[in-house]
């Protein structure tokens, strides 16, 4: 069977890497007696794979992971067992069935929706006109940088929403193996036209905080030319 | 929302910030202000290192068991935060509360190896508290030294309030309590520290003298003051079925060397290796109840949700219920995806049956501890290992499938000769013609035969504590002609030979069997930037031999001085449990290449029994 298991991380939690997350709910699932499956083989390791890494710093209402297991609790009782083995920081929110014919959730995500926001030392003026002028533009050129290469991007199609919510920007972006962008980069194409962005990036990093709210797949019927943004967790069922 | 000691503008710019935020699974929360009693637990190595340590987990259990007192962590800052800590003045903190270590009752610092004392100042010093006990207040905690270097504390004693001797379950209780009272009774630090070296193991380095000779040998090694006992006697918790065993370990988040529960089946080795520190001072061997020990693997595996299960002791083969415990854990937890990793284990019919079931044998290594490369040389460490066992071991190994042997030997062992180490290369070939004796159709490719040397460092407490180490040429001279020794073998093209450094050896075997004269170069070797030492990255050779020139200190005096037999030591005045009339009649036999059985073979009067437990007692429980 196929379970998807959304999860929050906050506070302290955010200095827990990728790495190290997956290896935290590798534990958490044995700590919680979740009946997950295994690979065969000698060195058999737990069916397990995350949505999307996020990265050392960020916090978040929406990561995803999916699991195989041999059996399942109900949804309430799953949620309630892992969550009683977490460490404060980390809240398991839901827990559903798929389909087994679902693809994983790391190969479905294409959207994310993040909430940008600044300390108050930040010092920021208000975004709006900024925000504004950085939509209006009819393409927004980037250079990504890589370990390897430069890569030029226009970032227009990928920024699907982009609006000022409580003194800081709320974000839904492009995401997975298609295309992909972090808020970061969003906040470095649009510093050119606010020097006091500019200038928090270079020096202050640090008072920017990003927290991702949500994972989507894309839905959309065949032909379309809109998305149709699902939250991943829609795309299974309540187990009673 | 838990407040760090750190800033995120720090926490961003370091490697691996998860090694200083605490808040992981099975770390214990409690309200400082509900405790009257605080004591930070430290392990002077990075993180990853230090939470892989049994001890400071079965201690951090057992203090925080007890009523009012609050057990918290702290490792040595990795230098990246070492360098902002200064610059900030940060003050070191502990994990649990991310309170200032400076504000604790206590600081305990385990020392399990030499080469992490530059970091016991580097923690001192990041917590603010005086490097030198003498010029620590009564605001600063009290520092405490544990583990197996403490069975010759001097080089560090001034640096310690008091060191703790022995196995820490059996006097930390009644340490506090002593606190306690001399806390009401407004006790000076000094006046505490007099009742603490009444206690049974401590050891409060300021109250004892030492002098001189001319030579430079000590003259004598006395309490300075009255009431102060001349000998301290090794603590031992004999009965390990009634203690302290955290069911609960603490479970890091970053990947710790120890990625997994370790089960801990017994303390002490009957063997009498003669080169083993732990061999010795660890006497007598106590096993634990199988029975219970089957409890602690499941709560410890359900309590935790690792993956892997490793049983601990110093010869895991020795412990009698070895078999009934292993088939156990395979039994209940191998259908799960518990991997069962079992070290120290000898070589035989029923270790390779087992480790057939739990690895893949093609890839995995089958590992002989020989030490030495003939059979006279292993008499002389008393080390019953014989090469029959070895070729016999590794011709099963290799019928079931194995074809990866690693072998490990040392260099520079006592009375050792040129053809004993060209012995080494000699019965490498041997295990790999043994390999070749297997029909074709049943090998797997060619064999891989690793050999890795050591060089020897004698160490307080054991046989060869008399005896003198190599110099760097000599050793350097003996691992390169076991190496072309190794490429004369018809073989050599499956064999492959591998060594240690010298310069760190060396300078473990000078703070094995130091003494307070040594204090001064190390807070030297500090001073110029010494840290980390027993990481290659970071050991600095040049340093350390110029911190002995400018302190004035020869380091052939500590390493390579044979000593005479009637020398005073600087760790005689610790009751180790196996007397010195023993360590002295075990050297004598190893000069004569003699073998002494182990202890439940027949007793060689070592002296442990005066512990009235374990395997001394075995038959008569």
């Amino acid at each position: 069977m196929k379970i998807r298991i959304k999860f929050r991380k906050w506070g302290v939690m955010k200095f827990v890497g990728h790495l190290d997350i997956m290896r935290y709910f590798q534990k958490a699932m044995r700590r919680a007696s979740i009946d997950i499956s295994y690979t065969a083989g000698y060195s058999p390791h737990q069916i397990m794979s995350f949505a999307s890494p996020l990265g050392l710093g960020l916090t978040s209402d929406g990561e995803y992971l999916d699991i195989e297991v041999n059996s399942t609790m109900s949804s309430r009782q799953a949620v309630d067992a892992l969550n009683a083995v977490m460490a404060d920081g980390v809240e398991v929110v839901s827990y559903v069935l798929l389909p087994d014919s679902a693809k994983n959730a790391m190969s479905l995500v294409a959207a994310a929706d993040y909430l940008v926001s600044f300390d108050k030392a930040a010092s920021l003026p208000p975004l709006e006109e900024t925000a504004a002028r950085f939509l209006s533009a009819e393409a927004i050129p980037y250079v990504k940088k890589t370990k390897k290469n430069e890569l030029e991007l226009d970032l227009k199609p990928m920024i699907h929403k982009l609006r000022v919510q409580d003194g800081g920007l709320f974000m839904r972006l492009a995401a997975g193996s298609a295309a992909n962008i972090k808020p970061v980069q969003v906040l470095e194409a649009m510093s050119p036209l606010c020097p006091q962005l500019r200038a928090l990036l270079e020096e202050k990093p640090h008072l920017i905080q990003v927290h991702r709210l949500e994972l989507y797949a894309d839905k959309r019927d065949a032909g379309s030319l809109d998305p149709f943004f699902v939250p991943l967790e829609k795309l299974g069922e309540e187990i009673v | 929302m838990k407040k760090l000691a750190l800033s995120d503008e720090i926490l961003l710019k370091i490697d691996k910030p998860a090694r200083y935020i605490g808040n992981e699974i099975n770390s214990v929360q409690k309200d400082p202000k509900e405790t009257d009693v605080r004591f930070c637990m430290c392990f002077p190595d990075v993180y990853e290192i230090g939470m892989s340590h049994l001890g400071i987990q079965i201690l951090y259990d057992m203090f925080n068991k007890m009523d009012g007192v609050y057990c918290e962590r702290v490792y040595s800052p990795w230098p990246d935060l070492d360098q902002i800590m200064r610059r900030e003045r940060i003050p070191l903190f502990a994990l649990e509360s991310q309170d200032p270590v400076k504000w604790f009752d206590f600081l305990g610092i385990t020392l399990q190896y030499e080469m992490c004392y530059t970091n016991i100042l580097q923690i001192l010093e990041l917590a603010q508290i005086p490097l030198l006990a003498a010029e620590r207040t009564g605001e600063d905690p009290i520092v405490i030294g544990g583990g197996p270097c403490t069975y010759n504390p001097e080089p560090v004693a001034p640096f310690f309030d008091i060191f703790y001797i022995g196995e820490g379950e059996t006097i930390y209780g009644t340490l506090i309590d002593t606190y306690r009272e001399a806390r009401e009774e407004g006790l000076s630090r000094e006046a505490f520290l007099e009742k603490a070296a009444r206690l049974p193991g401590l050891y409060v380095p300021a109250f004892y003298d030492v002098t001189y000779q001319e030579d430079g040998t000590i003259a004598s090694f006395k309490p300075n003051r009255p009431g102060i006992p001349a000998v301290i006697k090794k603590e031992l918790q004999m009965d390990l079925n009634h203690t302290y065993y955290p069911e609960k370990p603490v479970v890091p988040f970053v990947k710790a060397t120890q990625d997994r529960v370790v089960l801990e089946i017994q303390r002490g080795c009957i063997r009498g290796c003669r080169f083993c520190q732990a061999g010795m001072i660890y006497r007598p061997l106590r096993e634990r109840d199988v029975e219970l020990l089957k409890d602690y693997a499941y709560k410890m595996l359900k309590n935790t949700g690792y993956e892997e299960i490793s049983l601990s002791s110093l010869s895991s083969s020795d412990y009698r219920a070895l078999e009934k415990l292993v088939r156990f854990l395979i039994e209940q937890f191998g259908s799960q995806g518990v991997n069962i990793s079992l070290p120290s284990l000898r070589i035989d019919a029923f270790s390779l049956e087992v480790m057939s079931k739990v690895q893949d044998v093609r890839k995995s290594s089958l590992t002989f501890a020989p030490e030495a490369g003939s059979q006279r040389m292993r008499n002389v460490i008393n080390k019953g290992l014989t090469e029959e066992v070895i070729l016999n071991g590794a011709w099963e190994a290799f019928k079931g499938g194995w074809q990866k042997v690693k072998l490990y030997f040392m260099l520079g062992l006592p009375g050792e000769t040129e053809e004993d180490i060209r012995e080494i290369a000699h019965l490498c070939e041997k295990i790999a013609k043994k390999y070749y004796e297997l029909p074709k159709e049943q090998r797997n490719g060619k064999c891989q035969i690793t050999a890795s040397s050591s060089f020897f460092v004698p160490k307080p407490f054991t046989p060869f504590q008399w005896v003198g180490m190599n110099t760097k040429k000599e050793f350097l001279d003996k691992a390169r002609t076991v190496n072309e020794e190794m490429k004369k073998q018809l073989n050599h093209k499956s064999l492959r030979y591998n060594w240690h450094e010298a310069d760190l050896s060396l300078l473990e075997g000078v703070f094995a069997r130091g003494d307070r004269r040594l204090a001064p170069v190390l807070l030297r070797a500090y001073r110029l930037g010494c840290l980390f030492d027993s990481w290659t990255e970071f050991f600095d050779h040049e340093k350390w031999m110029q911190a002995f020139a400018d302190c004035g200190i020869d380091p052939d005096f500590y390493a390579g001085r044979i000593r005479p037999e009637d020398e005073i030591l600087p760790w005689d005045f610790i009751d180790a449990g196996v007397t010195k009339d023993f360590l002295l009649r075990e050297y004598h036999r190893a000069m004569e290449a003699s073998v002494t059985p182990n202890c439940r073979a027949k007793c060689a009067g070592c002296g442990a029994r005066s512990y009235k437990g374990g395997v001394c007692f075995e038959n008569q429980d």
